[in-house]
């Protein structure tokens, strides 16, 4: 496997560290027959705005991409859970021979009716763009006779990437934005962007805020609710954490309102204390200050020890990293290093030239970076590189299962919270007990000398 | 079928499907060949969702190429993509066969892949190409299931070939199964002295052990020597209720070679795997092995010994349709009632196939197609179940109602071990119904005050 060629139109995405100087494709639409690990502009889209709770999400175009983003996120609602609901217009033949208006309409007729959202988003697919379907009358028509807002997403799988699925979840999200009251709204207060309440983490850094004493207008998306976003406008800050999905609306924002716009991030114990402080240097309050000192300070010294027991077997492990936007892998990799471990592979799906360049800056001599790779290349560098943990999604599992190494689900399908001081600990033990789990010492790769594959199917007769 | 009781509302839209797509199922179709790979020609997005959502069920690698369509592409159409995925794909997995799949949108712009393929060899004249199999899967007609058996058509119409007929060689065409039901096919097929030829086979390669390098392509699955001498056996086994016999794959094989096809039910519960082994008796012209006719007894035996827990239990049944049939006519042996049996799928054949199987509850029982979970969910919260039997996409359902989940069928995305569940033969209904008793004791020592250790 290790002489496994990279395909010539992928040479340019992946860079070795020292190697040569730094310069590396990214940004690009993959190369057909790549097996890239990406998804599309629906995509994009569906993950930005899903965790908007108490809107209706309807899926229009056949039923497949409503099925497979049924319920799939781990994102949580503090109250209603209208999100975790999959609608989708099922386009049949004669929708796409006639055309899917019609349907469209009756379906947000009676969705509307029954559920009664506090709005709407309509996301079209590939085949709705190509049938040419007026999304836009109808979601206008829908909006006047039933009053409740209905936005139109412009999500066509095929017109680029999923990152212009988040461009087109930040215009929709735009219509929102300014329409509403933003009274009563402390002038210590921010919106927190970018992050999307898996397993409950925006409620952990809104608490962290909260402590701090800032006032959160909106969170955006995760456990968010529309009248929050409609009033948005009248926070004094706006915290992006996942750039690559919000800091287009937060632009717009910044632009319109004048709200200034910080970066952030919340894996491990620098980014986290970073993002607080950030903040707090923002808003410049002594009181909020003072605050935040605090609870640093005792978040810190409480989890310091905890991780100790952790550190001790996870020294010297080797790691990759493979996550969707390559900000949260500069977090992964300082995280790991707080654990003792090196991280020898990084990489993402949707990585700009700025944050590979801080990648390899703060990478080690000799790690592998790579721009919107697949299976069999990150196969190649996981056994070259003697990787004993890989830090990804659920397509990237099994690679590292075959493989004999552990792994830690960083994607949105994941239950636990891997955000702030708990968060922390929380990845710690899932590290630990994935790398340093018995089991490795029974997979083949350790394990040359067991039966062959043809011995397997004799056995696999006798056992009936 | 009792008439449908009043649902308060009808709704256009499909509010949780129980249902997939049809590239999905010819992927998965595909995955059961030697070397093979699926491509889909279309977006990014719909090899990557069917990936991650065939992941998590398998818990295998599960590479689909995809042509990578982007605005362009949707304009002048997929060709250039197509012949620059393909040789990719060449390149990266030197595959033996590429089951090229379409998606909506590159039907609905009218791409002629058959030319394209055309084209494709053509440019590459003279070297050693994999298989190239096609099938049209637009999205908007059908579920998963009939994405499968088109696929399944598609790949026997490229390989078999016709030949002298081969003695013993029996061609066994089982329908969407999981792997653990695929290796028990298998088995028995070879206890009769028979040479089986499995299609699609992916028993290793989606539920396969650990590598010690890693592999492009998993181990395992009919071969396409095998895939090409089905053309030339002695008889074919076709499962299915609800298929199309006059378009599958069992009647193209008796078409184009005079490969006689037995169509039979899929063989879950006693009657159904009885019909299968008095099948292969008489093409083998040997008796029922021993070891199965033991089993069978146990499996009576335990119904014996358990036939007080689930007898007149109310059951509501989906999923695939013909996972809905087997089900319900391996409980409806037992005593078990099925009151509800619905599928996303559209046959038409639902309510005829279950009243067939199952003639004993079938006038007790209300039987839909094409319905989604809210439209499952209103009725059987009407209907009062003490038991669903489906997919975990159920699982909102069994939570809302108090009652278990026996988990069939695909998805499993909430249990370990999805490829292992074992649904047809006397073990398939031996595991089964442990499982339904279990499950329905269980509940009562949860609800009881008591709290009972014996039963």
């Amino acid at each position: 496997m290790t002489t496994t060629d990279i395909l010539e139109g992928r040479k340019a995405h992946i860079h070795e560290k020292g190697a040569v100087p730094f310069n590396i494709a990214c940004e690009k639409q993959s190369v057909a027959g790549s097996v890239s690990q990406r998804a599309c502009v629906f995509c994009g889209s569906r993950v930005v705005l899903y965790p908007i709770a108490d809107a209706l999400h309807v899926i229009h175009g056949p039923i497949g991409c409503a099925a497979y983003t049924w319920d799939i996120r781990g994102a949580w609602s503090s109250g209603p859970q209208l999100h975790r609901m999959s609608f989708s217009t099922d386009l049949q033949e004669k929708d796409v021979i006639y055309g899917g208006e019609k349907k469209l309409y009756q379906a947000l007729v009676e969705l509307i009716e029954h559920y009664r959202p506090k709005a709407a988003f309509i996301y079209s697919t590939c085949i709705v763009g190509l049938i040419g379907d007026d999304v836009e009358a109808i979601c206008r028509r829908i909006s006047a006779e039933t009053g409740v807002e209905t936005i139109p997403v412009h999500s066509e799988g095929f017109k680029g990437s999923k990152k212009d699925g988040y461009s087109a979840a930040c215009n929709a999200l735009n219509q929102l934005v300014g329409t509403g009251d933003t009274n009563g709204i402390s002038p210590l207060s921010i919106n927190i962007l970018g992050d999307f309440n898996i397993a409950g983490e925006t409620w952990v850094i809104k608490d962290y805020y909260e402590r701090m004493g800032v006032e959160v207008v909106a969170t955006i998306t995760g456990d968010g609710r529309v009248d929050d976003i409609r009033r948005c406008h009248g926070a004094a800050l706006n915290v992006v954490q996942c750039s690559g999905s919000m800091t287009q609306l937060a632009t717009m924002m910044k632009e319109k309102y004048g709200i200034p716009i910080i970066r952030a991030s919340y894996f491990g114990i620098e980014d986290m204390s970073k993002a607080l402080y950030d903040v707090a240097e923002y808003l410049n309050d002594k009181t909020v200050m003072r605050n935040t000192q605090n609870l640093v300070r005792d978040e810190v010294s409480k989890l310091v020890p905890q991780l100790r027991k952790y550190k001790k077997d996870l020294k010297g492990k080797r790691a990759a990293v493979y996550t969707g936007g390559a900000f949260k892998a500069l977090s992964m990799i300082r995280s790991l290093r707080t654990l003792g471990m090196k991280t020898v592979i990084a990489g993402s799906q949707t990585g700009n030239q700025q944050d590979y360049a801080r990648l390899q800056e703060l990478s080690d001599e000799g790690t592998i970076i790579l721009d919107d790779t697949n299976p069999l290349e990150l196969a190649k560098f996981l056994e070259e590189k003697k990787a004993d943990l890989l830090i990804g999604g659920v397509k990237e599992r099994p690679i590292a299962y075959k493989l004999g190494l552990g792994f830690c689900d960083h994607n949105h399908e994941r239950k636990i919270g891997l955000a702030g001081f708990e968060g922390m600990l929380n990845f710690a033990k899932e590290v630990h007990g994935t790398v340093t789990s018995p089991v490795w010492k029974l997979a083949a790769l350790h394990r040359k000398d067991v039966w062959s594959a043809t011995s397997r199917q004799h056995r696999q007769g006798d056992e009936s | 079928m009792i008439a449908a009781l009043p649902v308060s509302e009808h709704f256009t839209a499909t509010r949780n499907a129980c249902k997939l797509c049809t590239p999905l199922g010819a992927c998965l179709a595909f995955s059961g060949i030697e070397g093979a790979m699926p491509f889909l020609h279309g977006s990014q997005g719909c090899s990557t969702y069917i990936r991650r959502y065939m992941i998590s069920h398998f818990r295998e690698p599960m590479d689909i190429a995809s042509s990578n369509f982007g605005e362009h592409t949707a304009i002048f159409g997929g060709g250039k993509n197509i012949r620059l995925g393909l040789a990719n794909v060449i390149e990266g997995y030197h595959p033996t066969m590429i089951g090229i799949a379409t998606t909506c949108l590159s039907e609905t712009i009218g791409d002629d892949v058959k030319m394209f393929l055309h084209e494709f060899r053509k440019d590459h004249q003279g070297e050693a190409l994999p298989h190239l199999v096609h099938v049209a899967t637009p999205s908007y007609t059908g579920t998963h299931a009939t994405g499968y058996h088109d696929a399944i058509r598609a790949i026997v119409d490229v390989l078999a070939q016709p030949g002298p007929t081969i003695k013993g060689v029996v061609n066994l065409i089982p329908g969407m199964l999981s792997p653990a039901d695929l290796r028990w096919l298998k088995d028995v097929v070879t206890d009769f002295g028979l040479q089986p030829i499995l299609l699609p086979d992916y028993s290793d390669r989606l539920d396969g052990g650990t590598w010690s390098e890693y592999k492009k392509l998993p181990p395992g699955g009919t071969t396409i020597q095998q895939a090409a001498r089905m053309g030339q056996a002695e008889a074919t086994l076709e499962f299915g209720f609800t298929t199309n016999e006059a378009t599958s794959a069992g009647t193209l094989l008796e078409k184009k070679f005079g490969v006689p096809c037995s169509h039979m039910g899929v063989p879950m519960g006693v009657a159904l795997s009885d019909a299968l082994f008095d099948k292969l008796s008489q093409i083998s012209g040997r008796p029922v092995p021993v070891k199965y006719q033991g089993r069978r007894g146990r499996l009576i035996d335990s119904f014996i010994d358990a036939h007080k827990y689930v007898i007149n239990k109310r059951v509501v049944v989906f999923g695939e349709e013909d996972l809905v049939v087997g089900m319900t006519a391996m409980m409806a042996e037992v005593g078990l009632k099925p009151v509800l049996c619905s599928s996303g799928g559209k046959s038409k054949k639902l309510g005829e196939s279950i009243r067939a199987v199952a003639p004993e509850i079938a006038d007790d029982c209300e039987i839909h197609e094409g319905v989604d979970f809210e439209e499952i969910a209103e009725h059987a919260k009407q209907l009062e179940p003490d038991l669903l039997v489906g997919n975990s996409k159920g699982y909102k359902l069994a939570r809302e109602l108090n009652v278990p989940l026996m988990r069939v069928g695909f998805p499993i995305h909430d249990r370990i071990g999805g490829a292992r569940v074992l649904h047809v033969g006397y073990d398939g209904a031996q595991t089964r119904f442990d499982s339904i008793a279990n499950g329905l004791l269980e509940m009562r020592q949860h609800d009881s005050d008591v709290g009972f250790t014996y039963f």
